[in-house]
């Protein structure tokens, strides 16, 4: 601890100066950056446009109210194709996750030389791609519809099931797995009696919460053309039909709701 | 009564038999009718075979030269909102998550403070972007505005719950100096979530990278504009350089920011 002598007595301090110093250049530095990018950001910004806003925003609240209730009768087979979206395409990331988790982790995985790179490789590119983009290259090659959705969902699902699970098996407990292999029992028998059932409760836990977030973005996927309520936002945004969308928003936003309830009533049974 | 001569494994999740086969029951249900509703253009996707391998080409040896001018002004676009929109929505997370706190904001403050971060966690980025797109026009001004909204949700959130699990006693040290409730903020809850808040706002800084990648597609600037130009002229080289080049920004963003985690905590 720091004590500098001021008036011929001393004075505590909880920094050396120079450390004081090299915060302060550190805080200068970020504000310094800040302003930099701000600047480069609006360098094709029309602030005639900025200024026009809470006009804009005021005409857009307008057209949107009432809400076109009557479109309601639409939206219940998108809906449904929503959530299969979701569910199904995180059941298929679960099927990919679980292998990829297993050769990730650096206790389960049968080669650290060449397996375990590539396992954490697919998860890091995975995680990198949202969804939608997915969900963009995936309606190029395999045409527009909730195949395309289902598979982008799903692509995105491996790398965040993955690294939570992967990291999940690296931190069981080694005296079980000794325990059940010193009975004798084979490698896929150690798998199945030591290590999986102390990751059970945390991979349903993680499965869920993944549903609950793949709810929320297979909403959007349709804006692509990948299927599910999103192809209905699309055609009401393009027909600028605002009080239409005003019914998707509310629709998406109760599915949202319901969908986290579910899921944090299903990770409490778990966990 | 005879005593089964061999041992029988538990069942691991559910252990009411009639609970657990009913489950199973519906989820096999819900399956068919699922899988059923899906509809599968086959022909489609045999014609698209061959696109799919021009797209995974394009990924192999990408082509980062010809349109090197649009990639560059895309990345610039992305990066810059990514730094200023989370260095706002930081800012602005501060007060309401201090405000979040049940066990130092009063209960009218509490309230508004949290309908304010479930609203702007409920619903998606995308969604924010389309509205903020209609209001401020395209570009990457919207797409600012779009992610610090997303920020303050998720900041807010976590810093709030933060602050509520502190050591209390701390913070009563403090008051029982006769501290006012500035004082108490600053030196009996700030030291304690400080290294966390650190934590959060890196972590959220690569998520708003990410994002900033997807809010181009419906207007809001940055690269994701880019990657769906390219996309719609069938460009699968440029693609493919784009979507390399975000995942080696995201590999290295997080490589660095847990890095610098480790340093802070």
């Amino acid at each position: 601890m720091p004590v500098s002598i001021r008036d011929g007595r001393p004075v505590w301090q909880r920094r050396t100066p120079a450390r004081q110093w090299a915060i302060w250049a550190a805080w200068l530095a970020l504000v310094v950056l800040t302003v930099y990018c701000w600047q480069v950001m609006n360098r094709g910004t029309i602030w005639a446009f900025v200024e026009d806003a809470p006009q804009q925003a005021a005409d857009l609240l307008s057209r949107s109210w009432p809400p076109a209730w009557h479109y309601l009768d639409r939206l219940w087979w998108p809906l449904w194709d929503t959530v299969n979206i979701a569910t199904l395409g995180t059941l298929l990331g679960i099927v990919f996750a679980v292998p990829v988790a297993f050769l990730a982790a650096s206790n389960t995985s049968p080669s650290t030389a060449i397996l375990r790179p590539l396992a954490l490789f697919i998860i890091v590119a995975s995680r990198s791609i949202n969804s939608l983009i997915w969900a963009l290259l995936l309606v190029a090659i395999i045409g527009p519809g909730l195949l395309a959705g289902i598979m982008a969902i799903a692509l995105r699902s491996i790398g965040f099931i993955g690294k939570l699970l992967y990291e999940a098996i690296e931190e069981i407990d080694p005296a079980q797995v000794e325990a059940v292999s010193a009975t004798g029992a084979s490698r896929l028998q150690v798998m199945d009696y030591a290590v999986v059932p102390q990751i059970l409760p945390a991979f349903s836990g993680i499965s869920v919460f993944r549903w609950d977030i793949n709810i929320r973005e297979s909403t959007i996927l349709g804006l692509v053309g990948a299927g599910g309520i999103g192809v209905q936002l699309e055609s009401s945004l393009a027909r600028l039909a605002w009080s239409e969308v005003t019914v998707i928003f509310a629709v998406i936003l109760v599915t949202v709701i319901v969908s986290e309830w579910v899921s944090a009533k299903v990770r409490q049974a778990f966990i | 009564m005879s005593v089964p001569r061999r041992w029988r494994r538990p069942p691991l999740l559910i252990a009411n038999p009639v609970l657990r086969y009913s489950v199973y029951g519906g989820v096999l249900v819900y399956l068919v009718l699922a899988i059923s509703s899906v509809e599968v253009n086959w022909t489609r996707i045999y014609e698209g075979l061959d696109r799919g391998l021009r797209f995974i080409e394009g990924f192999l040896v990408p082509d980062f030269t010809t349109r090197s001018r649009d990639i560059w002004l895309g990345m610039v676009e992305s990066l810059t909102m990514t730094v200023t929109s989370t260095v706002a929505g930081i800012l602005i997370s501060i007060p309401v998550g201090i405000g979040a706190a049940r066990n130092i904001a009063p209960m009218p403050v509490y309230a508004v403070c949290r309908a304010l971060i479930a609203v702007s966690r409920s619903f998606q980025e995308i969604i924010i972007a389309i509205l903020f797109v209609a209001m401020f026009g395209f570009g990457p001004l919207a797409g600012f505005l779009t992610l610090s909204f997303a920020t303050i949700g998720f900041l807010s959130k976590l810093l709030a719950e933060d602050i509520e699990e502190i050591d209390e006693s701390q913070a009563e040290a403090i008051r029982a100096t006769g501290a006012g409730w500035w004082q108490v903020i600053n030196y009996g809850v700030q030291p304690q979530v400080m290294p966390r808040l650190l934590g959060l706002s890196l972590y959220r800084l690569d998520i708003n990278f990410r994002e900033s990648a997807v809010i181009g597609i419906v207007g809001a600037g940055g690269i994701g504009a880019t990657l769906n130009t390219s996309m719609d002229r069938y460009d699968y080289d440029t693609a493919g350089a784009i979507l390399i080049l975000i995942i080696v920004i995201v590999m290295l963003s997080e490589y660095g920011s847990s890095q610098l985690r480790k340093r802070v905590q």
